[in-house]
């Protein structure tokens, strides 16, 4: 193995705005310069540098036998990613948009997530399925589906999925880095956002949920897109004096219970905020495991504020669909306050 | 103004419909053209025959531990021996195999112990053996889904600059997903060393041939995606070992995939838990039962005389013995160990895992108290 250092203390730029599109791509540099055995292919991810342009310039630096543009075959790309997989490579394949994940739905459940347990730890995927997941950019149909559910209730997968530019880079290092195969989350609505930044950046644990603002009435859990909801809805319900703290999950399996809960016992409240469906969806995981190890002290049923139970409405509707601060803090008014 | 086309094809033509076949099913010699193909020695074929005698031995066995509800389930292979001894033992040990449940006895020529093989058909939860010891995968059931893994490791092979090949068995019934499809066009559009051999065994379950396919023949689908593709005679031992080294030949060479349709019948039901009498009539049982991959070679080893009473005697014996260790070891009850379920679930330890191991490990300490 060719191991290529990483930028030097002395190398790492000034803070300067980064995109989180750009922190992926880093993320993906580094980890191809560092470890030859990391490969990236899908669909349009060479010579365009992906839709999204996430693995721009990789194909150009690291030649077609690293980086190339697959067949248009979602269960192929990831069905040969595993055959690449167990002979000792690192694949890191994307899927173009949510819904496209779903021809590889198999290959992931069946096989990405139990070769490890089916070959009593003989064999283990050390493979990254990057999905860009979530709505809000106006896309048409199936290019917003949040399909966080599917994967976290499958014992084997672990689920990741970034806020903020540094977490992307530095999650996504670490999930190329992991020998578990990782459903790598992006949020679509995100990928321009911008913070100072000087790369490489490491940030907490891939495990570990991240309180993002601190407050003493409420606990919001958010993750991926509903992030930056849940802040909003923090400044707004500080206006009206209520003391909101935040929490940015990150990993959504495995969940981290302690900071979670060690937020909710303080606060007494919580609710968590997804664009998901409801029904079945990830939010009544997280209610009923906080509920379970914290029920004495909450003071009220804790909330889910989603996306409707319907499919992904048209650009024109999703305003209307998308769980907005407004939403957030009508639904804290439901509890009862005196309690 | 014409659209710019190519003015010939490559050479990637059609299989020839009649498929290959060195020896007859009377034992000899055929007159179907071997489309290049060399017969392999009479030495090489009594290797063959010893192997097709034993696991025609071993499947016998299994299905009798089967009815005594030793095993959970068992998908016999019997009359496929030709393909499974056939195509795996044209493996080098570097090369890589990719098989389904129904690939009991490629295991087995790969050298897998029978208590491995068996395990997961006891009712275990893991595949039974260790992967890279043996260059061999977990026997895939979610059909069609190994044709990639077996694409993409090729493909890493090929990336890394090593020799290894892949060979995957797939079914009839299995060429009708879409994994197969996308493993041939990958294969074909990444050139890796891969090796398809399709055993079209003439259902899936219960489904005919016809039913799942309208196309003339299954190996016609490689010119599609621009691979060579061959027709054999499944019960053709040296058919099929010829064809694969072949195959494997041109793979090493950096020539890329092939795909080998191999015609053969399967003479037990699917699994011990269906009804073969529901689908199909005696009588077409009865008339493949006269191209029999063991008996067709036992009367060419005999004719050209590398076979007599007293080696066929010791084959038996050998094969006797197989099935006497796997009886002996099948009466012996596999532990399991329910904390184990926890163990190998990820790499790096779940804290809800942990709490669950505990509590099942303090359920089990209760229950052994009581
Ligand atoms: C994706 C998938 N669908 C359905 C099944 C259930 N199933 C198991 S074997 C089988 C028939 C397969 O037939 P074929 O591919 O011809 O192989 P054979 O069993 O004849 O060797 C079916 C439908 C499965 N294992 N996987």
């Amino acid at each position: 193995m060719t191991v290529t250092a990483l930028t030097t203390a002395e190398d790492v730029p000034a803070p300067a705005p980064v995109t989180m599109t750009k922190a992926l791509n880093q993320a993906l540099r580094d980890s191809l310069r560092e470890d030859e055995n990391v490969l990236v292919f899908g669909e349009d991810v060479g010579r365009l540098g992906g839709v999204f342009r996430v693995t721009e310039g990789l194909r150009k630096e690291f030649g077609p036998d690293r980086v190339w543009d697959s067949p248009l075959a979602e269960s192929g790309i990831v069905g040969t990613a595993i055959g690449m997989a167990m002979a000792g490579m690192r694949p890191v394949v994307e899927m173009q948009f949510d819904a496209y994940a779903y021809p590889a739905f198999e290959q992931i459940v069946s096989h990405v997530a139990k070769m490890r347990n089916r070959t009593k730890g003989q064999v283990s995927l050390p493979l990254t399925i990057r999905i860009p997941y979530a709505g809000d950019i106006g896309g048409v149909e199936h290019h917003s589906d949040s399909s966080e559910a599917y994967w976290c209730s499958t014992p084997g997968l672990t689920v990741i999925t970034p806020s903020n530019p540094a977490d992307a880079y530095s999650l996504l290092r670490e999930s190329i880095a992991s020998d578990d195969p990782v459903i790598f989350m992006e949020p679509k609505s995100r990928y321009w956002m911008k913070d100072e930044l000087s790369l490489p950046v490491q940030t907490a644990p891939t495990d570990r949920a991240q309180v993002v603002r601190v407050g003493s009435d409420v606990t919001l859990l958010a993750y991926g897109p509903t992030v930056r909801t849940a802040l909003a809805a923090a400044d707004d319900g500080a206006e009206h004096g209520l003391s909101i703290e935040v929490i940015d999950l990150r990993s959504l399996s495995p969940f981290d219970d302690e900071t979670v809960s060690a937020s909710v016992r303080k606060t007494s409240r919580a609710a968590i905020i997804h664009e998901a469906a409801q029904f079945g969806g990830y939010g009544a995981e997280v209610a009923a495991r906080v509920t379970e190890a914290n029920f004495t002290h909450l003071s009220a049923p804790i909330l889910r504020i989603t996306g409707f139970d319907v499919p992904y409405p048209s650009p024109k509707l999703e305003e209307y669909f998308l769980p907005t601060a407004e939403r957030i803090l009508d639904a804290l008014e439901s509890w009862d306050w005196e309690l | 103004m014409t659209i710019d086309v190519p003015t010939s094809r490559s050479d990637r033509s059609l299989p020839q419909l009649q498929p290959v076949s060195f020896i007859g099913a009377n034992g000899q010699p055929t007159e179907v053209p071997t489309d290049g193909l060399r017969i392999p020695s009479d030495r090489t074929l009594l290797g063959l025959y010893q192997k097709m005698v034993q696991i025609r031995r071993f499947e016998a066995q299994v299905t009798h531990l089967t009815r005594q509800g030793r095993l959970a389930t068992y998908p016999s292979a019997a009359g496929q021996e030709a393909i499974e001894v056939g195509a795996t033992t044209a493996l080098a040990p570097g090369d890589w195999l990719f098989p389904t449940y129904r690939d009991t006895a490629a295991l087995l020529t790969r050298g897998v112990p029978v208590t491995e093989i068996l395990s997961a058909f006891r009712g275990d939860w893991h595949c039974g053996f260790d992967p890279n010891e043996y260059h061999t995968s977990p026997a895939a059931t979610p059909l069609a889904t190994q044709t990639l893994h077996a694409t993409g490791f090729a493909m890493a092979a090929k990336l890394k600059g090593e020799d290894a090949c892949t060979l995957t068995f797939l079914g009839d019934g299995a060429s009708s997903e879409g994994d197969t499809h996308e493993a041939f066009n990958f294969a074909s559009v990444w050139q890796t060393p891969t090796v398809f051999v399709l055993a079209n065994n003439q259902y899936a379950i219960s489904t005919p041939l016809r039913e799942q396919s309208n196309a003339t023949m299954l190996a016609d689908r490689a010119a599609g995606y621009g691979m060579p593709g061959l027709r054999v005679d499944g019960n053709d031992i040296a058919a099929v070992f010829a064809a694969v080294t072949a195959a494997l030949e041109r793979a090493r060479a950096g020539e890329g995939p092939t795909l080998i349709e191999c015609l053969t019948y399967r003479m037990e039901s699917h699994t011990n838990s269906d009804d073969p009498t529901k689908y199909r009539e005696a009588e077409e049982v009865e008339h493949w039962k006269q191209f029999d991959p063991i008996d067709r070679l036992e009367k060419h080893l005999r004719s050209a005389g590398v076979l007599d009473d007293e080696r066929a005697a010791e084959i038996t014996a050998s094969a006797e013995e197989l099935a006497t260790s796997v009886r002996d070891a099948m009466n012996t009850e596999a532990k399991v160990d329910p904390s184990e379920l926890f163990d190998y679930v990820y790499a790096n330890p779940r804290a809800n895992l942990v709490a669950q191991q505990a509590k099942l490990e303090a359920e089990l300490a209760a229950a052994a108290q009581s």
